[in-house]
């Protein structure tokens, strides 16, 4: 196998040079820290290996421009940051119901508004779902590391051209900005044939046309419920979480992301102090592994949610335990980690709380 | 017995007609598809389709489509023609489409010079929302939202799009034309032609604008409608040529 040497790579770099081993035909972007650099990157990279490549002339432009090359069967993406991923959301809705391939970077940074180019995580909500109008749903893949940038990248192109549906890798400035040691290996899934549905121009076929709009009113109810009912088959087949210890704990924290790195450090000193703590990070954020989560809670364990937002993810886990167990919240907004220290600190706090009248 | 007329190859001949009576929506989509059929590009041909009445260009033209979102078509176009250089691709739009919520995409695309066709339906108002204000009204026109005639204080002025389309250099061709009459109709057959023939010839961005009528909008009949292009609009928007590269 080809690309097995170790490299120290930046988690943005480390995301463009995945799309170009993934078969990337064509980049289209607005600079806006702290992803600017994957543009950077497939600004010579794309014009070397002789693909597509723009410097659109806004976010609104670039993710059409996705749309436009994704629709005639190719491998395509843009990348971008919190508030211009908002800009982005339109043509995302439009991508679903278009059914279209298309696949998003977002390096979280602060928010609301222009915020700041602190990390965050605020956008979780905006991703999972759907920050455009109707019903529909994105695939939001969340790395937690160099790795998982290279690895969900590749997995990100196969599941848009699998399901015919856009795919979002949620990264965020710390992963963006930081390097690690990390391993190309080559593309791992099959190719996808689009001939079935590609625009191609009509050569001894009938014409096709991919629209999101049906003016009938039947038309209209089956194709929402269709894109439903493909969302469940990809929920079905494609959820994917990290678990760790979780057997023998009785509490579960749960973390996506950049978050997600300190929790095992936190988890092992929780456990030296005779605290039984498991560990459960979801990869896809979209599907959520509500399933799974439902099942832990069941069996008598209570969760706690470390993310940096208000308390996003939080909600999708409160719904997923469905009132089996507690669930409570370690936050920060968004700037530096939670260290250690911290998350160990707050989970003794909550533990106080929650359990301090029955000890 | 010889036969005089057809549907181009190019127009689907199973369509459900939806356009207003008098609307020249219809005789421009033929245009294109006579241009289509003589350039015999049909087979190897692109659009990227807009919002608005010409939206329903998927339902008439025998051709591959995709849609955008409204004044994305030129954006849409541009990923289609990058991912597939050896195709040709075009965009339909509207005025409002192009010149307004797409202004930006139609500016940076003549700009870049991509080797794509635009076509423009100037009829100054929005057609399928009921005809509202547009781009391009004319001072003193009155709409829905403008009851008392276009004027500069509230609304500004209109825009001339093939005079700023061929300002930009990547532009290889940038005419504007009107479809009132049958000699308008030649001539803006041939601009749809040309407008093709410079992304053929790979020479940049092709670009044509159509003064056309709105009937229902305007309140008019389509005689009347044909009247005031050949009278008010014409004067605020001249007829002609504004850059064609091929002639240099």
């Amino acid at each position: 196998m080809k690309n097995m040497e170790k490299v120290l790579i930046k988690g943005n770099y480390a995301i463009a040079q995945a799309a170009v081993n993934a078969g990337c035909q064509c980049y289209f972007g607005y600079p806006i820290t702290p992803q600017t650099e994957i543009g950077e990157y497939l600004s010579g990279k794309m014009q070397e290996l002789g693909r597509g490549y723009v410097c659109a002339e806004s976010e609104l432009a670039a993710i059409n421009m996705v749309m436009g090359a994704v629709s005639t069967g190719v491998k395509a993406m843009t990348s971008s940051s919190s508030c211009a991923v908002a800009l982005m959301q339109e043509a995302l809705s439009y991508a679903a119901s278009d059914e279209l391939p298309v696949v998003l970077v977002n390096v979280m940074r602060t928010g609301p508004g222009l915020g700041y180019i602190y990390p965050a995580q605020g956008d979780y909500n905006q991703a999972v779902t759907g920050g455009g109008n109707g019903d529909y749903k994105v695939i939001v893949l969340a790395p937690s590391c160099v790795q998982e940038c290279i690895d969900l990248t590749y997995r990100a192109f196969y599941l848009a051209q699998k399901y015919r549906n856009p795919v979002i890798i949620l990264a965020d400035g710390l992963l963006g900005q930081m390097m690690e040691p990390a391993i190309f290996g080559e593309y791992p899934y099959p190719e996808v044939d689009t001939s079935s549905w590609a625009l191609s121009g009509a050569k001894g076929r009938e014409a096709r046309a991919i629209y999101s709009c049906a003016r009938e009113e039947k038309k209209q109810i089956q194709h929402i419920i269709n894109l439903d009912q493909k969302f469940k088959t990809i929920s079905k087949n494609e959820t994917t979480y990290e678990e760790y210890n979780t057997e023998d704990a009785d509490i579960i924290i749960t973390a996506f992301g950049s978050m997600a790195r300190n929790i095992k450090a936190a988890m092992n000193v929780l456990r030296q102090k005779g605290i039984k703590v498991g560990y459960i990070r979801p990869i896809t954020l979209s599907p959520f592994p509500s399933d799974r989560i439902y099942e832990l809670a069941s069996s008598h364990k209570d969760f706690i949610v470390v993310e940096m937002n208000m308390g996003q993810m939080f909600k999708d886990v409160k719904y997923s335990v469905n009132g089996k167990a507690k669930c409570d919240l370690i936050n920060r907004p968004c700037g530096e980690w939670l260290s250690v220290e911290e998350i160990v600190a707050s989970v003794e706090k909550i533990m106080e709380k929650n359990y301090a009248a029955s000890v | 017995m010889q036969q005089v007329f057809s549907i181009p190859k190019s127009f689907k001949n199973d369509f459900h007609f939806t356009f207003c009576p008098g609307c020249d929506h219809g005789i421009v989509m033929r245009l294109v598809a006579e241009v289509i059929d003589e350039l015999n590009i049909r087979e190897n041909i692109i659009s990227s389709t807009s919002i608005g009445c010409s939206v329903f260009i998927y339902d008439f033209l025998n051709i591959d489509c995709v849609e955008a979102p409204h004044g994305r078509a030129l954006a849409s176009a541009t990923g289609v023609k990058r991912a597939q250089p050896d195709k040709i691709v075009f965009t339909y739009s509207g005025d409002g489409d192009f010149a307004s919520i797409g202004l930006a995409e139609s500016m940076h695309t003549a700009l870049r010079g991509e080797k794509i066709t635009s076509f423009m339906i100037n009829n100054t108002t929005y057609g399928m929302t009921g005809g509202q204000l547009g781009p391009t009204t004319t001072m003193g026109q009155k709409t829905t939202t403008s009851p008392m005639g276009r004027n500069k204080e509230y609304y500004g002025y209109p825009i001339k799009m093939a005079e700023h389309i061929a300002l930009c250099d990547g532009t290889a061709f940038s005419a504007r034309v009107a479809v009132d009459s049958v000699p308008h109709i030649n001539e803006a057959k041939k601009a749809i032609k040309k407008a093709f023939q410079v992304q053929l010839d790979g020479l940049g961005f092709g670009f044509t604008e159509i003064l056309s009528s709105c009937p229902t909008n305007w309140k008019m009949s389509p005689e009347q409608a044909h009247e005031r292009i050949r009278g008010e609009m014409t004067e605020v928007f001249p007829l002609g040529v504004f850059k064609d590269i091929t002639l240099k």
